[in-house]
């Protein structure tokens, strides 16, 4: 099990900064809400506690490829909503090209010794 | 619901971000723990265990370790002025100067009034600075200046102007060791002739050393030689540039050159430097020798008459003390060969001055005066700028709210506060140098006959270094406290919109400084008082003559062509055509004159027997040699006997009258018709006394010295006077008659000068120069006190009732009437006033003593003026108020509530 929690770590790390970029692809979106997706589409294997997500958030924010706004909606207490800029379309599209050449590499060499 | 925020602040805490930064990181994490909070409920999870799990999730270190790493790559948030972010401090201090700059345009009307406050403040004090600044504080333009002193008998009143003479100059230089020159001096006023227009010039007859004792000599030529000041000596003259320039065209031949002064051939030896200054008598332009007989014939003549100033210069490491103590030592050991006349004896001993003191004495007083008055007026100029700022302080909170809340320190926002109000007193200090340029000009039309050193008074180096000093000890003075006060304070409470609602601590700054204003304006009015009252007791003094349509002026019977006896007949066949002029009710000459300013001309008084002996008596009295019909003239009452008359004459037994104070003295109550006297001379004949006539001041009208002797001109031996003084009695205007006169006299001798032509009336007013010029500027400077004491407390007043507004609304919809709130303002206003007036009676009742010497008549604590002038401040004060009290009275109650 530990060795399952340090490949954890390993792909998440790797992984974290693409599965952000790409839940907000379609729709800006605010921290809580982003982290229930990533556990909901992942179907809970991908859980981000609140100090990595918020520290990987504030991370993109910065480099700019996020960009945060506080957004108030009637009734409703001001939330900050995450959105992609420019920049962050152009590094998503990069890193889901390095993604996919990396997991078919992977998948090329394991399916080759199961073949 | 758990408050997330205090556990995700602790967590924080040891990152120490910026705040604004911070409190957004809590909001959003505080909602994304909220958020999980709400899912655990909905899961069915219990409140307890929720928060539990939570807490459970939010590790101690994690949160703190990840958002280390992230938030110390921030970059530089963008430059906002007042954030503590390290710059250049160029930089900083330039985005101060353009952001106070614009602060200060967006609301012209604050700044217009703040910079017009600081321009009167600033230029008065500047104008007055550039006065007092030659006279009191700069040295005398000569060598040592502090070794230059001035000789004069020790009387004991302090304004004394009694000349010394030529017998005790020769006395001094010879037994003195205290000087390394002494030397004396006389006006002169020779006539030019000759090449160009004739001319009256001004000058000196002074004796070889003047110019030595000053420490100055010619430019051009030679300095004069002692060997010449002799009674037949040669007749030299020194001339000034200004003279060089203007009638000889700067001409290269100049020294040995011959002129023509009043008919006498003069060679002119040598030309004063144009640096040159002369301190003593600033107009003159020439100056030639006494040469009076230095062997002193007799004790009579002119080598011993009253009416030269003795000025010496020190040897090094003598003090004015010790040279006193020396002078005194002489004056009371009487040799055989320095015999001494009665009314020179020197025995009330001498008095050494330092000559800076004696030519700014008459003036000192009320120039101090007026230096404390601006100092006043500045202080409150500055009190009514700081209130101003602290109005906007308090009008600027969200700006400053919000500065604090984006990270700005408070040193920082101190600073920049700081640089707008130096900017502020930077605006008022260059537009008060043109108050100033001014403000000097009118100085000097103002001032007291002659302002000592008056060609020094401008705006030069030293002023403006003085403006700009106190403009930049202003700009921060100013700053300071409502910069403090800006800058702190409670967060929440500057952001909250009803900011209203809470009790401006400002407030009571602004009040507290209202009160201080009305006390300096009422110590400046009170000064204004004090000398107002005081001038109105001088001029109720009675000269003891009659001063309407009375014309005066001083006639010479200059040139070597006059002796005794041609003079007389100048003086007589002149007073026969005055008296023959239209207009002219009476007429006659006068060797001195009453309040003329001159050097008073006294001597020695002996009486025959049955006299008791007031040694005090000693310096004797003034002499008036008139002719008969001058008691008339002057309207000079008669208390016993009878006056001079035509019948007074050489050849007639001597006849004289005295002052009633000098028959008092001298007799009492015993009638002095009948007594003998002797004036001047120890060995002349006895002059009968027929007469006693009422007391006249003649120095000026505040000093009581009133002795007086009058014979007729023709019965005076000594010697002939050579400049009289014509009195004319006029039927209309005084002045319109001058030119005529002029023209009579010039129709007997037209190349005699007349000199000094003025009205009675005017020489009146002049005497009391000095107070009159205090009092012009206590008025001027006490009437812009009241308009600032009056925009003072209306400002504060308004946005009292500003603040207030609310309380207005909600009282009168309790049923107060109108007229109850305007009561409630005014007493608000009233009240300030009256802590400032009591205040201000405290601290003029401390101040005003400072005023004593220019006070007459009236005590430095006069109850009337305390009273009058703290009246006239709660009156302006009330109409001042007048305007927001009404402003509050027509509050609506209902749009105040609605709002609510």
């Amino acid at each position: 099990m530990k060795h399952m929690r340090a490949l954890d770590r390993e792909l998440k790390k790797g992984s974290a900064e693409l599965l952000i970029l790409t839940l907000v692809e379609t729709r800006p979106r605010h921290g809580y809400e982003i982290s229930k997706l990533i556990e909901a589409r992942s179907g809970g294997v991908l859980r981000f506690n609140i100090a990595s997500l918020y520290s990987l958030l504030y991370r993109l924010e910065k480099r700019g490829w996020l960009k945060g706004r506080w957004i108030e909606k009637t009734g409703q207490r001001r939330r900050r909503f995450y959105r992609l800029t420019v920049e962050g379309k152009k590094v998503l599209a990069t890193q889901r090209n390095t993604w996919q050449e990396f997991v078919e590499a992977i998948n090329r060499v394991t399916s080759v010794e199961n073949a | 619901m758990p408050n997330w925020e205090i556990e995700i602040r602790r967590r924080l805490n040891r990152l120490k971000l910026a705040p604004t930064r911070e409190s957004e990181i809590v909001e959003e994490l505080a909602q994304h723990l909220d958020d999980r909070y709400q899912e655990l409920l909905a899961d069915g999870t219990s409140d307890t265990d929720a928060e539990t799990i939570i807490l459970a999730e939010l590790s101690e270190n994690e949160l703190f370790r990840e958002l280390r790493s992230v938030e110390r790559k921030t970059p530089p948030e963008p430059i906002v002025s007042g954030t503590n972010q390290r710059i250049n401090m160029l930089v900083d201090i330039w985005n101060d100067l353009r952001f106070g700059l614009r602060m200060l345009l967006k609301r012209p009307g604050f700044t217009a009034i703040a910079v017009i406050t600081l321009a009167l403040g600033i230029g008065a004090s500047t104008a007055i600075f550039s006065a007092v600044n030659p006279i009191l504080f700069e040295s005398l333009p000569y060598p040592d200046a502090s070794q230059i002193v001035t000789i004069t008998d020790d009387f004991g009143i302090s304004d004394a102007s009694v000349g010394m003479t030529f017998g005790t100059y020769r006395e001094l230089v010879q037994r003195s060791r205290s000087f390394s020159a002494i030397a004396v001096i006389r006006p002169w006023q020779p006539a030019m002739t000759g090449s160009g227009e004739p001319e009256r010039l001004e000058g000196q007859r002074v004796s070889a050393s003047y110019f030595e004792v000053l420490g100055v000599s010619p430019a051009l030529g030679f300095n004069f030689n002692s060997s010449d000041d002799r009674i037949n000596g040669p007749n030299e003259v020194i001339i000034s540039e200004g003279l060089w320039q203007r009638r000889f065209n700067g001409e290269s031949a100049i020294v040995g050159r011959q002129v023509t002064l009043n008919g006498s051939s003069f060679t002119v030896i040598g030309v004063m430097p144009r640096a040159f200054e002369n301190v003593l008598a600033p107009k003159a332009e020439v100056w030639s020798l006494l040469k009076y007989d230095a062997s002193l014939p007799s004790l009579e003549g002119r080598e011993w008459g009253r009416h030269l100033k003795m000025i010496g210069r020190l040897q090094q490491g003598v003090g004015t003390d010790q040279a006193r103590s020396e002078l005194n030592t002489i004056a009371r050991t009487l040799l055989p060969e320095f015999p001494r006349p009665r009314h020179a004896s020197l025995d009330t001993g001498l008095l050494v001055i330092s000559l800076q003191d004696q030519v700014t004495r008459g003036v000192k007083p009320a120039l101090m005066a007026v230096l404390g008055a601006v100092v006043l007026l500045l202080l409150i100029a500055c009190v009514n700028v700081t209130n101003l700022l602290l109005a906007r302080g308090a009008n600027r909170r969200g700006e400053f709210a919000m500065r604090i809340a984006l990270g700005a320190e408070r040193n920082r926002m101190i600073r920049q506060l700081l640089t707008e109000s130096l900017l502020l007193a930077m605006m008022g200090g260059a537009l008060g140098l043109l108050v100033a340029q001014f403000g000097v000009r009118a100085l000097v039309t103002l001032s007291p006959i002659e302002l000592p050193r008056m060609v020094d008074i401008g705006v030069d180096a030293t002023v403006f270094t003085f403006a700009l000093g106190i403009t930049t000890l202003i700009g921060l003075g100013v700053g300071l406290i409502p910069a403090l006060h800006a800058s702190r304070g409670d967060l929440n409470i500057k952001l909250q919109q009803s900011s209203r609602r809470t009790a401006g601590g400002h407030q009571w700054m602004r009040r507290t400084l209202v009160v201080a204003e009305v006390s300096l304006a009422l110590v400046l009015l009170v000064g204004a008082g004090l000398l107002f009252r005081s001038l109105s007791f001088l001029f109720a003094i009675d000269p003891g003559f009659n001063t309407s349509q009375l014309l005066t002026m001083q006639v010479q019977a200059s040139g070597s062509g006059f002796d005794d006896e041609s003079t007389h007949r100048f003086f007589a066949r002149s007073l026969e055509a005055v008296r023959e002029l239209p207009g002219v009710s009476a007429a006659a000459f006068s060797s001195q004159l009453p309040l003329s300013g001159d050097l008073d001309d006294g001597y020695g008084v002996r009486f025959e027997s049955n006299v008791t002996d007031n040694p005090e008596d000693n310096r004797g009295a003034f002499r008036y040699s008139v002719s008969p019909g001058y008691l008339e003239t002057m309207a000079i009452p008669l208390r016993r006997g009878r006056l001079l008359n035509a019948h007074d004459t050489d050849d007639t037994p001597p006849v004289v009258l005295i002052s009633e104070s000098l028959a008092r003295s001298k007799f009492q109550d015993r009638d002095p018709i009948g007594q003998r006297l002797r004036l001047g001379a120890n060995d002349g004949p006895w002059s009968t006394i027929v007469g006693v006539v009422g007391d006249v001041r003649q120095t000026s009208l505040t000093v009581s010295q009133t002795n007086a002797v009058y014979m007729t001109n023709a019965q005076w031996r000594l010697f002939a006077d050579r400049a009289m003084w014509l009195v004319v009695r006029t039927n209309g205007e005084p002045a319109e008659l001058a030119p005529a006169i002029r023209q009579a006299i010039w129709s007997v001798d037209k190349d005699q000068p007349i000199v000094r032509v003025a009205t009675m009336d005017h020489r009146l007013a002049s005497s009391a120069a000095e107070r009159r010029f205090a009092l012009i500027l206590f008025e001027a400077f006490g009437f812009v006190a009241i308009v600032l004491v009056a925009v003072g407390l209306y400002g504060v007043l308004s946005a009292s009732v500003t603040e207030r507004t609310r309380e207005i609304g909600v009282r009168l919809a309790l049923g107060a009437q109108r007229r109850d709130v305007l009561y409630l303002i005014l007493r608000q206003g009233l009240n300030l006033t009256l802590a400032g007036v009591s205040l201000g009676l405290l601290a003029s009742w401390a101040v005003t003593r400072l005023l004593t010497k220019l006070l007459y008549g009236i005590s430095a604590t006069d109850p009337l003026v305390f009273a009058g002038v703290a009246f006239l401040l709660v009156v302006v004060a009330l109409l001042a108020c007048y305007v927001p009290a009404r402003r509050a009275m027509e509050v609506d109650p209902l749009v105040i509530l609605r709002y609510e």
